[in-house]
């Protein structure tokens, strides 16, 4: 028995899994290469952003303020459109610096919104963690001689970072249904697949399909960071 | 108490649930005396159908439409609704007629009905003057990146004819975004209606780039019949009177007069 059969038996339309089904699993390669492809860049652009704006002079931190404020604050679609139709704009000075090969594309257009999108809110969600940890235990830090780094590495990062993992969680998984509007801007990702399987069928199922492999991701997430979170609390549970 | 509060919720959701179902419902089935014919357009199609600066709707589409219901005395009002959901949006009952541009084909009379044809454009490929020389057949095409707007019967043709030979198909969701790409070169040609393409070619600054390449494109598998209205298969009455209307205004004149004011050459 096939997977198609076995979807069929379930109340699926057989036929329509046969044409269509193999374009969607095609997509969902794409939303994922999106996702593990723009939140770990963006988290990455997120730990130097937070720990700017915690401990920067004033113009790096207005710097940064103005970058995560940008982005937080204006549609992540309207982020999309601004980037990829307006390098198109400058297409010839993109190209004379030689960076049009990702701008002409649109998986890589996708992938620079998306980073620079996550890494506002995920700075956001760092920085907020990393000011929630008491002044007294830097204040102790310092006393028993702990420099800047030694501080960040042994006292704030690790207690940081617990209290960031579930904002950290719910970020990606608003990332992965953010994605979807990759779709807009010509990427066939798991959204786009489905709006051409519809446009194919006119049959609404391959959107209730694609909702379904949204959810199945979502609770994946889900149960990754229960076990992430139980694992990194273990030394305050009592036994 | 929990029970009877667990039947009343349940009572208040069926409630619910059939408000919803009465609010969708598709108009009753029964012939009915159409004095308002509601038509939905895409609005983003020029010179078929478009905004003027005034938010206005405008273009042939909308002028034949408006002819039609001048002649058959009724009234029309006009519903923008983006491409994708012109169908859906028509069988939910938003509206009752579609005049957009649509092609009638196969693939779509399982879902909707059509009026006869009121237009009829072959499809065209337009691509950058320095590929010039590029010949748009499947085997020439294979590696080249061909963008048209998404559930079009110039994508579905892409789709079956060009993407199995190797070409990339990118679909966007208007006419004017796969325009943009290919003045900034992310699509090597583009595939489109003929009359759209044209006035692109010669008025617009972003058309300059381009040109059109190969012979006309009307594959009679992919392209159908022509242009009509769409409809609800359920709406027979209706059909009767827009197909009355077409019939009407070619034998008065009215329908020259529009084709005149937007093309120099015939478009029925």
């Amino acid at each position: 028995m096939t997977a198609a059969d076995f979807l069929g038996s379930a109340g699926f339309d057989p036929v329509l899994l046969d044409q269509y089904g193999p374009s969607l699993l095609r997509g969902l390669r794409t939303t994922l290469a999106l996702v593990a492809i723009s939140v770990p860049l963006g988290f990455a652009l997120a730990l130097p952003l937070a720990f700017v704006r915690v401990e920067g002079g004033p113009l790096l931190r207005a710097a940064a303020t103005g970058f995560t404020g940008f982005f937080r604050g204006t549609p992540l679609l309207a982020q999309l459109f601004l980037l990829y139709y307006g390098a198109a704009q400058f297409h010839g000075a993109l190209q004379a610096a030689g960076v049009w090969w990702m701008f002409r594309d649109a998986f890589w257009c996708a992938i620079l919104t998306f980073t620079l999108n996550t890494a506002s809110y995920q700075a956001e969600i760092l920085r907020g963690a990393a000011q929630a940890i008491p002044a007294g235990q830097i204040e102790a830090g310092r006393a028993l001689g702990f420099g800047q780094f030694g501080i960040y590495r042994a006292i704030v990062g690790p207690q940081a970072l617990i209290l960031a993992l579930r904002p950290l969680g719910n970020e990606l998984i608003l990332m992965i249904k953010a994605s979807s509007l990759a779709s807009v801007v010509t990427v066939v990702d798991l959204m786009g697949a489905s709006k051409r399987a519809f446009s194919g069928s006119l049959d609404f199922e391959v959107y209730l399909w694609a909702a379904l492999i949204y959810l199945a991701l979502v609770e994946i997430v889900r149960r990754i960071w229960n076990a992430l979170e139980r694992r990194m609390t273990r030394h305050l549970r009592t036994a | 108490m929990r029970l009877a509060l667990g039947v009343s919720r349940r009572a208040l959701c069926a409630t619910l649930l059939a408000l919803i179902a009465a609010s969708l419902a598709p108009p009753s089935l029964q012939a009915k005396e159409w004095t308002t014919i509601r038509i939905g357009t895409e609005g983003a199609y020029p010179p078929f159908n478009f905004v003027d600066s005034n938010q206005q709707l405008q273009g042939f589409d909308i002028d034949i439409a408006k002819a039609i219901c001048d002649e058959e005395k009724v009234t029309c009002e006009f519903v923008a609704q983006d491409w994708d959901g012109l169908i859906p949006a028509l069988l939910a009952g938003k509206y009752d007629a579609i005049f957009a541009s649509m092609s009638i084909t196969e693939e779509r009379k399982n879902a909707i009905a059509f009026s006869n044809k009121y237009y009829q454009s072959p499809a065209l490929f337009v691509a950058d003057k320095k590929n010039a020389a590029l010949v748009p057949t499947p085997q020439a095409m294979a590696g080249k990146t061909i963008g048209a707007q998404s559930a079009t019967v110039s994508a579905k043709y892409l789709d079956g004819v060009f993407a199995p030979a190797g070409a990339e198909i990118k679909l966007y969701a208007t006419q004017d975004e796969a325009n943009l790409d290919l003045a900034s070169g992310r699509v090597d040609a583009v595939l489109a209606d003929k009359v759209v393409m044209l006035p692109w070619l010669e008025k617009s600054p972003d058309g300059r780039c381009c040109q059109m390449i190969g012979a006309d494109v009307n594959d009679p598998k992919y392209f159908g019949e022509g242009i009509g209205a769409g409809l609800r298969k359920d709406d027979p009455d209706l059909k009767a009177l827009i197909d009355k209307g077409i019939a009407d205004i070619r034998a008065n004149g009215a329908y020259a007069k529009i084709n005149a004011k937007y093309f120099p050459f015939s478009l029925y």
